[in-house]
């Protein structure tokens, strides 16, 4: 489970470079995005563009990040369209603020793809 | 890379392969109870179920629910003891895929599947958001005659999927 960040002035853009965020890898994932917005700007992007398959274990690892980021906005970015039909079915669309791309959310403020 | 076979797993690593062909119309898989086992058990499926000409979202469909149902199996059925195994056979009945899933660890809670629920969204607040439980409401949501059957020491869940109009056997 590979995950990177880069910061610029007030955000945060978190990489997942996984095909998939599963069970095999849902603890895991939410050990390293909780010590990934330990610190750093108060808002973070998810970019979830790398992967191709989400199951319920993989979509509470990311909800379970937002909530224990508490104070800081985490926002999605990059959904394919496997992944963005988990969370449209499980409602967790409206629960997040979901970005096209890392780069429409860095450049475009706030537009919701969904 | 060949895994290295323990004394409790039998065969269940030789059989992990087999595709849906129009002159076999079978897909059976046995695997390991653990999370890697099925992410293979997974792939094996997808690929065993390639030439069905399912459209992207129909795949990740059918790839979404075999992995709720599957890891249903690791973490309640086996505790996540990883020491059980899997079965599961998927057969075709004109555009309706079918799917049987075997094991032998706990029975369903009250022997029925748990109800599913999507999210409440008028109660809740961020920090009452749910983390799992979305399992079963996928799996409802995404098949159809579901059925979970009790046979002596194995637990039986059966369950099908409609494919689209796109679908076209080969």
């Amino acid at each position: 489970m590979q995950l990177d960040y880069h910061d610029t002035a007030n955000v945060r853009t978190i990489t997942v470079h996984e095909d998939r965020v599963d069970a095999a890898v849902a603890i895991t994932f939410k050990d390293k995005m909780r010590d990934l917005c330990e610190d750093g700007p108060d808002r973070v992007i998810l970019d979830l563009s790398q992967v191709m398959f989400i199951d319920s274990s993989g979509l509470g690892a990311v909800v379970a990040s937002m909530k224990q980021a508490s104070g800081k906005a985490l926002e999605l970015a990059g959904l394919s369209p496997t992944v963005l039909k988990v969370f449209r079915l499980t409602r967790m669309d409206s629960v997040f603020v979901i970005h096209e791309s890392a780069a429409a959310a860095l450049g475009g403020g706030l537009a919701n793809a969904s | 890379m060949r895994p290295e076979r323990l004394s409790f797993m039998g065969h269940a690593r030789d059989l992990h392969k087999g595709s849906i062909l129009p002159t076999c119309p079978r897909l059976h898989l046995v695997f390991p109870s653990d999370e890697l086992a099925v992410r293979k058990a997974l792939k094996s499926s997808m690929a065993g179920l390639a030439h069905m000409d399912m459209s992207a979202d129909e795949k990740g469909t059918v790839e979404l629910v075999l992995a709720e149902v599957l890891n249903n199996v690791v973490e309640h059925a086996y505790g996540g003891a990883g020491q059980g195994v899997i079965e599961l056979d998927v057969s075709r009945d004109d555009d309706i895929l079918v799917f049987d899933v075997l094991d032998d660890g706990l029975p369903m809670p009250d022997g029925e599947t748990p109800a599913g629920r999507p999210l409440d969204l008028d109660t809740c607040a961020e920090q009452d958001l749910p983390e799992g439980g979305f399992g079963w409401f996928l799996i409802r949501e995404l098949t159809q005659d579901l059925t979970y059957r009790r046979d002596g020491n194995r637990n039986h869940l059966s369950f099908k999927m409609r494919l689209g109009d796109k679908y076209r056997p080969n």
